[in-house]
């Protein structure tokens, strides 16, 4: 099946090009170049893992339309090799690196259950079949041992991967958002202004409503 | 940045000086006292409440060491408009979180900065409805406070004036409270849609009363309204306890010590406290002090009290009643969330410019006890993506596109009231820290009450979008804020504190922030904290003058 075409209202809109202008101070500089030229390569998870969550990244953020996506699970990795957390351990969840690598061991397990296959093999809509199946707490493979799917999916899983995308300049280039602004901030607030320095939305796209399935 | 220092790898506030927070660099003097050295109060925690409490004690003629885990910034230069970066500012180690509507800690409500959690707080300072400090007398639920609004009131004006709030002329609800020191803020499009909500409802409305500059301030410019209020305002527009009460506390003598993690307070001679052991710069040391106050917040102020059990005190200090830890709240966070026809740019300005408390001062027409405010919304990227994901599960193109809609998309959250039940907690788990300490680990449930609040809640705010034009609901749930676990009252046995925040149990401890609530209110708690923080100074100076210390 062919993916669906993601559609942006901002085609014209690039962030990066404020890089150089007082919506940009020295530290926002900085933390971004690191994001865009510095991606760490891997170290928390096995190579198995890491292929697992490519391919799980690649279904909950799917960029069919670039040719150098977005780097997703080296970030992730990045923080779970340095044990920084994020200050809450669900009760229900074991500690946050045992979690990652009994949660992604389990959705291989899961697709070997269901397909004989490792899930990074899997066509795109045995993927997403498998990963609502984890949402639904349908999971068929007994290697979860009690860890509840939906709980690891949406609250650690999902979040990590947002963290990661929608912190990527791409990202904010394509929903519109006006990206960092200090020192310089914004002027116009009201509804339908923008200032010089924001992107302008393609007049002629109607805004279109993703429905909920 | 080579040129800058990391301030979180070694303590800045050394060396007779601590950083000045309007300076890229600079630094303004500050008195330093010997860990041998008896001072009189030693503060533990300095956000809302230890902040506003080292201040007011230090110019009250005090001598005071504020401790405090977290880093000593330089917002000017050590802030990025960057969501991942600003994690910095957060409470990372984990709380372990149960009940069956687990709490999220971390960026949600704790963090880990000289100037606590106001440093990454959104700045709504709201007053408590008069008749919350008597709900059980005067509204039938909760419990009363033992302290009267009019005081409290008074702490408010008091505390709003030091913030320089700008807020609206006339507050539509409660008593007259005459003008906000600085005028309203220009409300943004995000804020409108709340207000043509009300307006076709036929409830009333306001720019929210905000602690950030309207107009210039000694060293501080007025608010650019870049919208990354959230994680840190690197304009210095907010009024947050770094750049308001910790400046006064420095000028006043007071020390503050940065990344000083205290983990135990220890009994001195009989019956009182002695000073607290703490961690700073790779070495465990001890504070003496002739009073120790925890301001850690709602779970940190516990877990330090229920750490630091002894033979004297096996339940943990100040904790006779069986009461430390217990009844911990939160407020209910839900929001509604729809699509406008016009372009919104919810990023633009603070995250809630308008703010509607109708349901709050309105008693008729609920199904439930308590009440709640609500804002308009403005979500940087990752917040808005993490919530919908956490909230939806939803994935893939179908949630790029959502996310897409961005700048089209107008929300309305609640902050809640949420009934004080013993239910609700903190304890100490098996597992301990790098330094030894138990991990914290909390048990949180919404009670049927709080259940019908926040239903009737999300009823409302749907119908105020769809007035407003808004189309293609989700529907998100969350908590809030932190409050309870040491409340103050009238008696030893049901409250752990007095309503100075001074324990029962040991006449030189003292708490001095959230934790002290009874009850949650239906408004974001920080104006409170400060209120009852420079209410326990001006009591402690006005005991030390009749020689009652």
């Amino acid at each position: 099946m062919p993916e669906r075409i993601f559609q942006t209202l901002y085609p014209e809109y690039d962030v990066l090009e404020k890089f150089h202008t007082p919506s940009w101070n020295a530290q926002t500089r900085e933390v971004v170049s690191r994001r865009l030229h510095e991606v760490p390569g891997r170290r928390f998870f096995d190579e198995l893992q890491w292929k697992t969550l490519q391919a799980v990244a690649d279904r909950v953020i799917p960029q069919p339309e670039r040719s150098d996506p977005v780097p997703i699970v080296p970030w992730i990795d990045a923080r779970l090799s340095k044990g920084r957390g994020d200050g809450t351990r669900y009760a229900s969840l074991p500690p946050q690196a045992e979690c990652w690598r009994r949660g992604t061991d389990a959705i291989e397990a899961e697709a070997q259950q269901r397909y004989s296959r490792s899930f990074h093999v899997l066509d795109p809509v045995e993927q997403d079949l498998l990963l609502r199946a984890l949402d639904d707490e349908e999971t068929e493979s007994p290697d979860w041992h009690g860890l509840p799917s939906r709980s690891f999916f949406r609250h650690v899983l999902l979040r990590a991967v947002v963290e990661v995308y929608y912190a990527h300049p791409a990202a904010w280039s394509e929903i519109g958002f006006g990206g960092p602004a200090s020192p310089r901030g914004y002027v116009r607030l009201a509804a339908n202004r923008r200032d010089p320095w924001e992107g302008d939305e393609a007049t002629s796209q109607p805004v279109k409503v993703a429905r909920r399935r | 940045m080579s040129s800058r220092s990391d301030p979180q790898r070694g303590p800045r506030a050394i060396g007779g000086r601590a950083p000045d927070v309007f300076i890229p660099g600079g630094w303004v003097p500050m008195r330093q006292f010997d860990d041998a050295d008896e001072v009189d109060f030693v503060i533990i925690g300095t956000g809302a409440g230890g902040a506003t409490l080292a201040a007011k004690l230090a110019e009250a003629g005090f001598r005071v060491v504020g401790l405090d885990a977290g880093p000593f910034w330089r917002p000017l230069e050590d802030f990025a408009s960057d969501e991942e970066e600003q994690n910095k500012l957060y409470w990372l180690q984990d709380r372990i979180s149960g009940g069956q509507h687990p709490i999220e800690f971390g960026a949600n409500n704790s963090g880990c900065s000289v100037g606590g959690s106001t440093v990454h707080f959104q700045m709504v300072v709201l007053r408590w409805r008069p008749e919350w400090f008597a709900s059980r007398s005067k509204l039938g639920y909760g419990r009363d406070w033992p302290i009267s609004w009019q005081e409290m009131w008074r702490y408010y004006d008091e505390v709003e004036d030091a913030l320089k709030v700008s807020g609206p002329v006339r507050y539509p609800w409660g008593p007259s409270r005459g003008r906000y020191p600085y005028r309203e803020h220009e409300v943004n499009a995000a804020g409108l849609v709340l207000a043509k909500g009300a307006e076709a409802l036929g409830v009333e409305w306001c720019a929210t009363p905000l602690a950030t500059l309207s107009a210039p301030r000694g060293r501080a410019h007025p608010c650019v309204y870049r919208g990354f209020c959230k994680i840190g305002c690197s304009t210095n527009a907010k009024q947050s306890a770094l750049t308001t009460w910790i400046p006064r506390a420095l000028a006043a003598g007071a020390e503050i010590r940065d990344l000083a993690t205290v983990a135990k307070i220890e009994l001195g001679h009989t019956g009182v406290v002695g000073g607290v052991v703490y961690h700073r710069n790779g070495a465990w040391r001890r504070q003496r002090a002739r009073h120790v106050v925890v301001a850690g917040y709602a779970i940190e102020t516990p877990r330090l009290l229920l750490h630091s059990a002894c033979p004297q005190h096996p339940q943990g200090l100040a904790n006779s009643s069986g009461l430390v830890g217990k009844c911990l709240m939160a407020h209910s966070n839900h929001a509604v969330w729809g699509v406008m026809e016009e372009e919104i740019r919810w990023y633009k300005g603070p995250p809630s410019m308008a703010v509607c408390e109708h349901w709050n001062y309105e008693d008729q027409g609920k199904d439930f006890s308590g009440g709640y405010a609500f804002m308009s919304q403005g979500p940087l990227p990752v917040d808005h993506a993490k919530s919908l994901v956490s909230n939806t599960g939803m994935f893939g193109i179908e949630l790029r596109q959502r996310m897409a809609l961005y700048n089209h998309m107008a929300g309305l959250k609640i902050v809640g009231e949420v009934e004080p039940r013993e239910v609700n907690r903190v304890e100490l788990a098996d597992e301990v820290d790098e330094l030894g300490v138990p991990l914290p680990k909390t048990t949180f449930s919404f009670s049927d009450n709080d259940k019908r609040l926040y239903k009737h809640s999300k009823r409302f705010m749907r119908r105020m979008l769809e007035a407003a034009g808004a189309r293609d609901f989700t529907e998100t749930a969350s908590t809030a804020h932190l409050m309870g676990t040491c409340r103050m009252g009238e008696r030893p046995t049901d409250s752990v504190t007095n309503a100075d925040g001074r324990t029962w149990d040991i006449p030189n401890l003292w708490i001095c922030d959230g934790s002290l609530f009874p009850t949650s209110g239906g408004v974001n708690p920080s104006l409170t904290i400060q209120a009852l923080a420079a209410r326990t100074a001006d009591r402690i100076a006005t005991m030390a003058g009749r020689g009652e210390l």
